[in-house]
């Protein structure tokens, strides 16, 4: 139950393209939200953060990218290295740079741009020529066909899948190492939700894309996940590789909905809030 | 079949509130030709004077009106100029800048004061003023570096109405900072030095003359050219999409990695070339002096006209009002005793306001639902 065990077997510090040290974020200078996170992410991996509304998943990815600062967050203690580099005090652009990109949760296109406007955005930080950039587009209109067909259409007047696919197209544009993946199923129907973590995998495995990706969907993203961690009330209360954490009870009963068979009996319910306790 | 369809076409059309106005519009017009036609409206009543009168001057006098709807033009492009720089820092940094006018005087007046700096060590003529003209660009981009160091980047995530504020501490420290480097004095543009032509050309048209300055035209053709490049820049550069994304939204810029910063300092000095544009012209037609700053309220009715957020908006906003304000002076101002110029552009965008409060052009609100 150790927040910072290794996910899988990685103890080389040089397969860890990203650790999260013992953070704590406030907002406002009030407002503590993170109480101690750690975790790590493997490089070529895709990790989960997992947990209920509020637990403080967005929190720590954007600790991680630094958007956290315009929101008036801040993070007071504990340190974040990328790629063995500590980047906690880096800008945003600084850290796309670096090959550290988020996708923001809700997806956040820019409407008013076409959607291959919006691809073209994600490649801002680069500076290795226009052959490289649209070779990049017909890759990212490789992996997404759909993007191709709508390609002139405003982001605004896309679905929400079309969108999601764009935001996530959009961050692959800026070739980076690592996205972070915010609540990627958030309001998309299940077909399309799967077909969104189908592209995330192959993703990984043909481009070498490292994925942490902070998800309501338990199930989705444990089975699409190699590790997970839990969070509650911004903590990590349980983490393990995702075969692991599918098959533990208490995440089956809490998170995944499948708990002991039968109607559940008061006295049930009572052990469920005490065990729930327990957990956070 | 046809009938039917017909049946179904009637049925689907609806008076809606657009149409009665121009019906009402209409059908008001036609009252009043019937009852000039019949002399019901005799030549000395309020209503002939106010609704025929002026028209019958129109087509009685086509030379005066075309010079009318030239000076209007020429103005239009300028109050367009202006509303553009407004526009540009709206749209990418979200701040109303009141600083504005201030800044487009400040620009002018760097330009003309460099130029005599540079008389001073014996440097004039034609070079003097595009050393100047560089100095000029350069305060600007300073000042935009500036700007984007002290106000915008501490005040980043505030309510919009405390950088509005800022942009007024912004006009009176520049109007301090102008008068203690340049003096108070009005001083005199430097057209000639920078080829900007003089004299007027007389047209013989219409069965009249029409006069037309040549500056004013250098004027139209410098504006619209300049209102062009930025149109391209924006649709077409990296650095344009990239202005576009930050408009569209900040937080989904930031998060692939655009700078706000940079973007900032970028737009404000877009501005701020477009002011010293501005102030080359309006210094040249009038002179430099600190009452310029004035002219920048002028935009406010075009923006309301356009749209805060809108390119095209501006442009079309400035030339309404351009032309709305002079054809308003000639015809209809001697019934009130002239000098309506100063007033009938708020007017405008008063009863504009009341009827299309997002302006013609404004931001298009995309709903998916």
């Amino acid at each position: 139950m150790s927040a910072a065990a290794q996910p899988g077997q990685t103890s080389d510090p040089a397969d860890i393209i990203l650790s999260v040290n013992n953070i704590e974020v406030v907002y406002d200078h009030v407002i503590l939200v993170l109480k101690g996170v750690s975790l790590i992410a493997p490089r070529g991996g895709i990790v989960a953060i997992l947990g209920a509304n509020g637990a403080g998943k967005t929190t720590t990815l954007k600790a991680i990218s630094n958007l956290l600062r315009a929101e008036r967050g801040d993070v007071t203690k504990g340190g974040i290295e990328f790629n063995g580099e500590r980047v906690d005090r880096l800008s945003p652009s600084d850290l796309v740079r670096r090959g550290c990109i988020q996708v923001m949760e809700g997806r956040h296109c820019f409407g008013h741009l076409s959607i291959e406007e919006n691809l073209l955005t994600g490649a801002f930080t680069r500076r290795d020529g226009q052959a490289a950039i649209r070779r990049d587009l017909e890759m990212i209109y490789g992996y997404f066909p759909r993007l191709r067909e709508r390609r002139h259409s405003m982001a605004g007047y896309t679905s929400g899948g079309e969108q999601q696919m764009c935001a996530i197209g959009r961050a692959m544009m800026s070739r980076p190492k690592m996205i972070l993946l915010d609540e990627p199923s958030m309001g998309l129907a299940p077909q399309i939700v799967e077909q969104i973590f189908e592209i995330v995998k192959t993703v990984n495995g043909k481009e070498g894309v490292s994925f942490l990706l902070a998800e309501q969907n338990t199930n989705m993203a444990l089975k699409y996940a190699t590790y997970g961690y839990i969070m509650e009330t911004g903590r990590i209360v349980m983490d393990g590789p995702a075969q692991a954490l599918r098959e533990n009870e208490d995440v089956k009963e809490f998170y995944l909905g499948v708990g002991g068979e039968g109607r559940k009996s008061f006295r049930d319910v009572k052990s469920y809030k005490r065990r729930k306790r327990w957990l956070a | 079949m046809s009938d039917v369809s017909l049946k179904s076409e009637l049925a689907a059309f609806r008076m809606t509130p657009g149409l009665w106005t121009i019906a009402g519009v209409a059908g008001f017009a036609l009252l009043l030709v019937i009852g000039s036609l019949t002399g019901a409206i005799g030549k000395d009543t309020f209503a002939y004077r106010v609704f025929i009168d002026p028209f019958a001057q129109m087509v009685e006098m086509p030379d005066l009106f075309a010079q009318t709807l030239w000076e209007g033009l020429v103005g239009g492009v300028l109050y367009a100029l202006i509303a553009l720089g407004f526009v540009l820092i709206f749209k990418a940094s979200g701040v109303f800048n009141f600083a504005q006018g201030i800044m487009v005087v400040f620009a002018a007046l760097t330009l003309v004061g460099a130029y005599e700096k540079l008389g001073t060590i014996g440097i004039r003529g034609e070079a003097a003023a595009f050393i100047a003209l560089g100095v000029a660009l350069a305060v600007m981009l300073a000042l935009a570096y500036a700007v984007e160091r002290v106000v915008l980047r501490p005040l980043v995530n505030q309510p919009d109405i405390i950088l509005f504020m800022a942009t007024f501490g912004l006009t009176y420290l520049l109007i301090g900072l102008g008068e203690a480097i340049f003096g108070g004095n009005p001083k005199v543009m430097i057209a000639d030095q920078l080829y900007l032509p003089r004299g007027a050309i007389d047209l013989n048209i219409l069965g009249g003359r029409v006069t037309i300055q040549k500056l004013d035209i250098a004027a139209a053709v410098i504006a619209s050219a300049m209102i062009a490049i930025l149109a391209l820049f924006f649709q077409y550069t990296r650095i344009g999409r990239a202005l576009r994304a930050v408009a569209d939204s900040h937080k989904a810029a930031l998060s692939v990695g655009i700078s706000l910063n940079q973007i900032w300092i970028i737009v404000w000095f877009a501005a701020g070339v477009v002011e010293l544009v501005t102030g080359i012209m309006w210094g040249a037609r009038s002179d430099v002096s600190f009452g310029l700053q004035t002219i920048a309220l002028k935009a406010l009715p075009v923006l309301i006209l356009g749209g805060f957020t809108s390119i095209p908006g501006a442009i079309v906003g400035g030339l309404i009002i351009g032309v709305g304000e002079k054809i308003g002076e000639f015809y209809w101002g001697p019934l009130v005793g002239g000098a309506i110029e100063s007033w009938l552009a708020y007017i405008i965008a008063l009863i504009f306001l009341l009827f299309r409060p997002q302006g013609l052009f404004g931001d298009k609100i995309i709903e998916r639902i």
